[in-house]
């Protein structure tokens, strides 16, 4: 199937009420899309491009719905191709008849991102802006869309594409003089290019910074819940997941044979480790396993560890929490609702833990919870701060070009002749064109595949 | 007038340069008969211009013409009156050796060569025309009408074609230093559907060596002891006493005068329109080009060791020849110096070498070839290295074999041949450090290590010579593995050593590999704590050190080359119909269309062809492959 057949779908989600928007692109879609629509007075192809007509949508004799309609010319569209967008008032019903018609005529109903998937390849969005169309479609949180939507704008790659201006530049010089030492001199370069090549390593630390709190956003934060067995875990994870049922959802997990669950409570997005597993170390008679304990606090971002506070703790919690040390933890003193038999002040100074009473059951004290971990990830600070990388992708990537940097300014340090500097220069140069595609590779092309289900 | 007379051969060199030296003798070493035509058989391997052979990054690609079985650093280590390693205080990847040649020797030296090599004729004639029949080459034809037939033809016609000389007001029809130039072939060539280009380059001024003063120059020695160009050779073998060049530096008062006579200029009056060497400019180009620099260096260089003629490196020139006496005049030793040639431009045809395929034969015109300066190159060394190329693949073409390529990744000659057939070159293009982009890989020091074993398997490397090479090459492999393995205490005498060398003094035991990884130490300097190292070659030192010392820059630009050989290894169908990849951009397809590149790799270096293009182009080819079984 050649990708220049006339693609539909309806381009707005589908909510009753309001206005739905039906987009057909691709050469000749005017024609197609010319039977079913009525101005006064004129064609569909004789219409203006990119001016609002009012018109009526027929499909066999059958009047479906007043609509507006838009006509934009190749390469003044979304897709850079021909393309007709009706908005049409009726509900989702009246859509879909709609779009059946239009395919009936003869287009093909597009797959998930394909608009896109064009805008890109006939360049009208470079690769870091398609990707973030995507990202923006299967974004789970507003944060995330919006910084989906601000990578759409191109801040993200005015930013590299400067970055990268800067490195060729100095790598540019070193070439020129290594070619014509007369003219161009080396003499105390690397006084001079040091301090640039550090700032420009410090913005890539701090896109990788936010790209950090980013993924934290977008993904969620992943919990780990721990404690003996019998101090309410299960009690705990059911409370949660009870918080929003809408929008649990159950995900084979990747690296082990695990379920995680998400739930959102405000803006917060937490991702509930090895659900299952704890189910099932609350039914089981036998002691907690410690090495599954151990690989459950590795994997996550923030650690639970829940103990039962009506009574004393047990060496086994004290356990629990060495396992814990360098890792974002807190100390939930569960069943508060019975009386508590330790105090939080006294066991938070103790054991040097952020401490709090709770009851699993009934809810009591895990607003504040939710609120230290709010504060402890500086959710409110991000929110301020323009975050730009999300993509796995460009992270990896901003990582390589950082690792380059380093690798220059050692060279750099330890006196090594300048056009060994070049080798690294050049990769971390590399690295961030693959971001925004002005750098050829087969790997970018195999992420294009990956991304857009092409090549099928 | 025609005569009717016909000859055979196999194959059929257009000039006897040293593109044309090297495509003969690869293609009669091979086993072809060869016949190598040249307007004068007295200047057989001329060289025109500069007195040197190597340089900055030129002597890269000498020492892998060497590497794969050609004439060039045989042929200048015969010749050589001087020789230096550049650059040894950069990094090994810029180290390029340079050698100034007895030219007239070094033509000698190259005849007898040629002469004394079975299957090779020479023949002196102009060639008017190539014989096309049915898309492929039947021949060529001399000026008298003599039909010479042959299934592979090398055009290396240099700067002769349609050339013109230019100094100032005068103008004359000639070739390089007067000769004649060739008349009728640039015609036929256009008949036969090529593209030509017009470029321009030029050469400075001769003076007489016996009215310069040496004492207000800087004197500049050859090495002692040298480096050989050729692997074949020693250093003791080659030991001879070597003549000096000298330093001397333009000034204001020169530049006055340019800027005094800039109208009088054929390149700013618009006399010439043709586009020089951005990076072997002319003395008034640099003049304009740097305002800003009070002076540029001149080096004098003997022509050799029958002349005193002195060749003015630094100061090519198209400047009438009065404002030429009155600039060299200014120059501190040139005062009283008396010309002996003028430096002059010389504008030429050649062929657009997009249209020939990295074996260096025409994508229209099965079994013609061009190779040299014609193809748009400058430079005697950019030249062999093509002639080489062309020779072997023109032997391969009659045999029936697989083309003989190397890639960007492999050689300079690969980076050299890639650019001249991919980028739309406006100008001589000359090799230079920075078009090799792995040049780490690619140092004039591991030539052999590179190209040996591809010389060996196409034929021109014999037995002998590869086993020496295999001996070499095991050595290394053997003498890196005992330095790693090797552990060094912190004892005394290597505390001592250490100190000596201002380096940090060892905690615990070490490798030796990672002593000689300090800046400060290397292989050699550490052979007082190293006992038990066994008697090695020098050469077989220098890449044990090398391949140490530089061990991670090494490694991570292979990874580079890894990356790098992906979108190389995609080959592009030779029948793609890029009107029908719509989303191309005009520009890209335009340009896709003219040069047709054989892998994506090389239709990414195309110039107005982006990654977005080349992923748009890719995604087709993936398709196309699906849809077809």
């Amino acid at each position: 199937m050649s990708h220049n057949d006339i693609i539909a779908a309806i381009s707005t989600s589908l909510t009753p009420g309001g206005i739905g928007i039906i987009r057909v692109s691709g050469e000749g879609s005017p024609a197609l899309c010319a039977p079913l629509v009525r101005i006064k007075g004129l064609s569909l192809e004789e219409a203006e491009p990119n001016h609002l007509y009012y018109g009526k949508i027929h499909s066999e004799g059958q009047l479906l719905d007043e609509a507006l309609i838009t006509l934009m010319r190749a390469p003044r569209s979304y897709t850079a191709e021909d393309t007709v967008e009706l908005q049409c008032h009726g509900g989702p019903l009246v859509l879909q008849r709609i779009l059946e018609a239009v395919l009936q005529a003869g287009a093909r109903l597009a797959e998930p991102g394909e608009f896109t998937k064009r805008a890109f390849l006939n360049g009208r969005l470079d690769l870091s802006e398609a990707e973030a169309v995507m990202d923006l479609i299967s974004a789970g949180t507003d944060l995330a869309k919006q910084t989906a939507l601000r990578q759409l704008q191109g801040h993200h790659s005015a930013k590299i594409r400067d970055m990268r201006g800067r490195l060729l530049e100095k790598s540019a010089y070193i070439e020129a003089a290594l070619d014509d030492p007369e003219h161009y001199s080396l003499q105390d370069y690397g006084r001079e290019v040091k301090p640039a090549l550090m700032t420009i390593r410090e913005e890539i630390r701090e896109l990788l910074f936010s790209s950090e709190n980013g993924r934290l956003l977008a993904e969620g934060i992943a919990v780990a819940i721990v404690g003996r067995p019998n101090v309410g875990k299960s009690s705990l994870l059911n409370y949660l997941l009870g918080f929003e049922r809408a929008i649990v959802t159950q995900i084979p997990g990747t690296t082990r044979d695990t379920i995680e669950e998400s739930c959102r409570i405000g803006d917060l997005l937490l991702r509930l480790a090895d659900t299952a597993g704890i189910r099932d170390s609350e039914d089981a008679v036998e002691r907690i396993g410690i090495e599954r304990s151990r690989e459950a606090i590795k994997e996550a971002d923030l650690v639970l560890l829940l103990a039962d506070g009506s009574r004393p703790l047990e060496e086994e919690d004290e356990a629990l929490r060495e396992l814990c040390v360098g890792k974002p933890a807190l100390l939930l003193l569960n069943k508060a609702d019975l009386g508590l038999a330790v105090s939080p002040e006294t066991e938070e100074k103790r054991l040097d833990i952020p401490c709090f009473a709770v009851s699993a059951r009934t809810g009591e004290g895990l607003d504040r919870v939710t609120e230290h971990i709010r504060q402890m990830f500086c959710l409110e600070e991000i929110r301020r701060q323009p975050v730009l990388v999300t993509n796995l992708r460009h992270k990896a990537l901003l990582r390589e070009a950082e690792q380059g940097l380093d690798l220059v300014l050692d060279s750099i340090d330890k006196q090594m002749p300048e056009d060994f500097w070049t080798i690294d220069l050049m990769g971390a140069y590399r690295a961030l064109g693959l971001i925004i595609g002005e750098e050829a590779g087969e790997d970018l092309i195999n992420e294009i595949f990956g991304k857009f289900c092409m090549g099928k | 007038m025609s005569l009717n007379q016909t000859t055979k051969t196999d194959v059929i060199v257009v000039g006897a340069g040293h593109a044309g030296c090297e495509a003969a003798l690869a293609a009669a070493r091979l086993g072809k008969e060869v016949i190598l035509f040249t307007v004068s058989v007295d200047s057989i391997a001329m060289m025109p211009c500069n007195p040197n052979i190597g340089g900055s990054s030129k002597g890269h690609l000498v020492r892998e013409v060497d590497a794969l079985g050609g004439e060039m650093g045989r042929n200048i280590d015969k010749a050589f009156i001087q020789s230096k390693m550049l650059n040894e205080s950069k990094g090994p990847a810029v180290h390029s050796l340079r050698a100034q040649a007895d030219k007239r020797a070094y033509s000698q030296y190259m005849r007898e060569t040629l002469e004394n090599t079975p299957n090779l004729y020479i023949r002196q004639a102009e060639i008017a025309k190539i014989l096309v029949e049915d898309g492929a080459v039947k021949g060529v034809e001399s000026v008298s009408g003599w039909q010479f037939l042959a299934p592979a033809v090398i055009l290396c016609t240099g700067t002769y074609l349609k050339a013109r000389c230019l100094h100032g007001e005068v103008s004359e029809e000639t070739g390089p230093n007067g000769l004649k130039r060739a008349e009728y072939l640039s015609d036929s060539l256009r008949e036969a559907g090529l593209r030509l280009l017009r470029f321009k380059t030029g050469t400075p001024a001769r003076v007489d060596g016996r009215t310069v003063d040496f004492s207000k120059m800087e004197e500049q020695k050859g090495d002692d002891p040298i480096t050989p160009f050729s692997f074949t050779n020693t250093a003791e073998s080659l030991k001879r006493p070597q003549i000096s060049c000298w330093l001397t530096y333009t000034n204001e008062e020169t530049h006055a005068v340019i800027r005094d006579n800039i109208d009088r200029s054929p390149l700013f009056s618009g006399a010439i329109t043709e586009s020089g060497p951005r990076y072997c400019p002319s003395i008034e180009d640099k003049v304009v080009k740097f305002p800003d620099k009070d002076r540029h260096q001149l080096f004098l260089e003997p022509e050799g060791l029958y002349t005193h003629e002195m060749y003015i490196s630094g100061m090519s020139s198209s400047l009438p020849e009065d404002v030429q006496e009155a600039m060299i005049h200014t120059v501190p030793g040139l005062e009283k110096a008396r010309i002996v040639r003028s430096a002059y431009a010389i504008m030429y045809d050649l062929i657009d070498a997009t249209q020939l395929k990295h074996t260096l034969e025409c994508k229209s015109i099965r079994g013609l070839f061009s190779a040299g300066q014609s193809n748009g190159s400058s430079g005697y060394e950019e030249a062999a290295a093509q002639g080489l190329i062309a020779g072997i693949n023109a032997a391969r073409l009659i045999d029936g074999a697989e083309p003989f390529v190397l890639s960007r990744s492999e050689a300079y000659i690969g980076v050299l041949i890639d650019d001249l057939v991919t980028k739309e070159n406006q100008e001589p293009y000359r090799m230079m450090t920075s078009r090799a982009e792995y040049r780490l890989l690619l140092r004039q020091d591991n030539a052999d290590l590179r190209l040996t074993p591809r010389g060996y398997s196409v034929g021109l490397i014999d037995a002998e010579r590869y086993q020496r090479f295999s001996l070499k090459q095991q050595q290394i492999r053997q003498e890196v593995e005992r330095v790693k393995k090797l552990v060094i205490p912190p004892s005394e005498e290597v505390q001592a050593l250490l100190e000596q060398y201002h380096s940090t003094p060892l905690k615990t035991g070490c490798p030796l590999s990672e002593l000689v990884k300090r800046p400060e130490l290397d292989y050699e300097s550490l052979s007082p704590i190293d006992p038990e190292r066994p008697m090695l070659p020098g050469d077989v030192q220098e890449q044990v050190n090398i391949s140490l010392k530089y061990e991670g820059y090494i490694a991570r630009q292979e990874q580079q080359v890894e990356h790098f050989a992906r979108l190389e290894k995609r080959r592009i169908p030779a029948n793609v119909d890029y009107a029908a990849v719509s989303s191309l951009r005009l520009e890209a397809r335009q340009k896709l269309e003219r040069i047709r590149p054989e892998t994506l790799g090389q239709a990414s270096r195309i110039s107005g062809v982006n990654p977005a293009d080349i992923a748009v182009l890719q995604v087709y080819l993936e398709k196309h492959k699906h849809t077809e079984p």
